[in-house]
């Protein structure tokens, strides 16, 4: 049994390509030719060589020893937060820029929450001289303002989505639009593992550096190659995807993914798809999304930008149904205090997004000699009003 | 016979028209069917709202935002549909995107289809391949003709698939867009219009997207049998209400 995609696309029972006939031609070429691109030796060594000298990889592998001291068990950091312009999404967009130009696309869009992913997406865009335009729910405009401004520094567009909520699955919808407008000379960054096949698989292929890099590290620290657990958080669940890859059919890894409770599963104000959702269709998978009973897609909620999409990516929809990962929810409350203090005993301050994963070690105990590898997957410079907000500071 | 079948044999071209139901009033679905039959519409597309519909424009998906803020719902649809059929003989398509439909129950959404007297089903999200393997049966089961997209940008062999799995016609969506962004039809659309005309396929074509008066419906139609109006019709509604809907009929197809 394996935990990675299969060639249609299917992770177990979620996934697929469930699209309008409109967007079939931009998705069919994408996957008829993903694997072949990805394999050749100059994509390989393009991608790599971007990774080191632009991204600045291999980012670190930190043994936080204060953090595990308080918590008694051997917890390792994997420092994407260093990663050029401050998270993992980087990883991705240098791979789908080269996958684009590959293609021979000139025009390239990108779907934003909290802007993270559009910030990765402008930044590639200048590095390639591409032109870009980012879609970006009204609402989000207003509440990420830094980094709307940071887009346009790079030379993006952004485009505001009025329809529906006017957030994250709003301007999804919308950079969807657009490329059914545009089928011929436009590629769709997509910034996490959803969307139709080949979507997932190829940007969790993209993250995989992540846990390529953790067993060569924890190779030379603790001279094993596999942790005990490798821990991260999931909205859609890219960082959480590259994370896991290289662990995922290896039963001795504990696969644990920490979702956003927001102000509690049941409070009717949360992101924790895997408890709240439901099998359904969304952005053109089938995966577990939040919904009603009529099958309408309704608006999540967290402190974390990063975390609130209705749905998971199907690899995170079959690894929570089919119990290989264990799936944890933690509220705004929990995460704030675990990104306060992370910064206090380790001198990082998180993203709020990944402060989610580090609350885990409240209550989930782990035994002392456990290699726990969290993925600290952004740092918290973009939260900083948040942190300021919530802790008065 | 299937409605949509018998009228398609009939020798005119054809008016249909997409609109969503519960709006701009949700109870105003069972008259507008009423008065499209009346002012001879040819067959109807009901739009089942849908939060997060991808393939349509701003005036549509503006439409199935007020239709579910009203409270619509596909039981709600399917209880105003309850007495349709002693009402009007119109052929009735039902158009949504799969989600709603999957949590219904496809089967039980097929099933309802029947019992209400619809002949057809538009579901833009669900891809010919999907539906030939795992619910066709379902759907012939219940009688119901699914109608699958065509695009200027579908590859030969693809449409030649399509035709074979369909049996009503093919949806032929005009140009690459969504639903209510083109005016009038260029010459490199009228070529694809001409194009999948010859390629002499055992199903009939209706075009749709990008038709909204009488000009693009004689463009459309030209080769073409017929053709689908939805979001000049929705902004029609919007303006006028469910009334002098004949006016907007006449002013696409003057008696």
């Amino acid at each position: 049994m394996t935990y990675q995609a299969d060639e249609k696309g299917y992770y177990g029972e979620f996934g697929g390509a469930f699209i309008p006939e409109m967007l079939y031609p931009n998705v069919e070429e994408l996957r008829r030719q993903y694997l072949d691109i990805m394999k050749e030796n100059s994509f390989q060594k393009e991608f790599k060589a971007l990774l080191k000298d632009y991204v600045g990889r291999p980012t670190p592998l930190y043994y936080a020893e204060r953090f595990s001291k308080k918590y008694n068990t051997k917890v390792y950091l994997k420092r994407e937060d260093l990663c050029h312009t401050g998270a993992h999404k980087v990883n991705n967009t240098i791979g789908q820029i080269l996958m684009a130009k590959r293609l021979g696309k000139n025009r390239i869009i990108a779907e934003t929450g909290a802007g993270q992913h559009g910030v990765a997406t402008a930044t590639v865009c200048a590095l390639m001289g591409i032109e870009c335009i980012v879609y970006m729910g009204e609402i989000d405009i207003e509440r990420q303002a830094p980094n709307v401004a940071r887009m346009k520094m790079l030379g993006a567009k952004v485009v505001p989505a009025k329809s529906g909520s006017k957030t994250l699955k709003d301007a999804t919808n919308e950079a969807i639009r657009d490329w059914i407008n545009n089928p011929v000379d436009t590629h769709y960054i997509i910034g996490s593992v959803v969307g139709p096949h080949p979507y997932p698989d190829m940007v969790a292929r993209f993250q995989a550096v992540i846990s390529e890099e953790i067993k060569t590290q924890l190779k030379e620290k603790e001279n094993r190659e596999n942790p005990d657990y490798v821990v991260a958080c999931v909205g859609g669940g890219s960082n959480a995807a590259g994370a896991y890859f290289h662990y995922l059919d290896n039963p001795e890894v504990g696969i644990i993914a920490v979702e956003a409770a927001g102000k509690g599963i049941y409070t009717g104000e949360s992101a924790a798809t895997s408890a709240l959702g439901k099998e359904g269709i969304i952005h053109g998978s089938k995966t577990l999304l939040m919904q009603t009973d009529d099958g309408q897609i309704t608006e999540p909620y967290s402190i974390s930008a990063g975390l609130d999409y209705p749905g998971v990516g199907p690899m995170h929809a079959h690894l929570f149904r089919s119990g290989r990962g264990e799936f944890i929810s933690i509220t705004d409350d929990a995460a704030m205090k675990a990104g306060l203090e992370l910064a206090k005993l380790e001198g990082i301050i998180p993203a709020i997004e990944s402060s989610h994963a580090l609350a885990i070690f409240e209550d989930r105990k782990f035994k002392e000699d456990d290699v726990v590898v969290v993925n600290l997957s952004g740092r918290g410079d973009k939260d900083l009003n948040t942190y300021i907000d919530y802790f008065d500071l | 016979m299937n409605r949509i079948k018998q009228k398609l044999q009939e020798d005119k071209k054809l008016l249909s028209i997409y609109f969503t139901s519960g709006y701009p009033e949700i109870e105003d679905t069972v008259e507008i069917i009423k008065s499209l039959e009346e002012n001879g519409v040819d067959f109807i597309e009901i739009g089942l709202p849908f939060s997060d519909p991808l393939a349509d424009g701003p005036t549509i998906q503006e439409s199935s935002t007020i239709a579910l803020k009203s409270g619509m719902t596909s039981n709600k649809l399917f209880e105003q549909l309850k007495d349709i059929r002693s009402e009007v003989s119109i052929p009735l398509i039902i158009m949504g995107y799969f989600n709603p439909i999957l949590q219904f129950g496809v089967e039980k959404f097929c099933a309802k289809c029947e019992e209400v007297g619809i002949d057809g089903l538009i579901i833009p999200d669900l891809p010919v391949d999907v539906y030939n393997e795992e619910y066709k049966s379902v759907f012939d089961k219940h009688g119901l003709k699914n109608i699958f997209l065509i695009t200027p940008q579908t590859p030969e062999d693809r449409i030649r698939f399509i035709d074979e799995v369909s049996d009503g016609f093919i949806y032929m969506v005009s140009t690459a867009s969504v639903t209510g962004s083109t005016k009038g039809f260029g010459e490199e659309t009228k070529a694809y219009f001409k194009r999948i005309s010859e390629m002499n396929l055992k199903n009939p074509q209706v075009v749709g997207f990008g038709i909204s008066d009488e000009d693009t419906f004689n463009d459309a139609t030209q080769y073409a049998k017929g053709a689908i109006i939805g979001s000049a019709f929705i902004k029609h509604l919007n303006k006028n209400g469910k009334n002098n809907i004949q006016d907007f009929i006449k002013s696409v197809r003057p008696v």
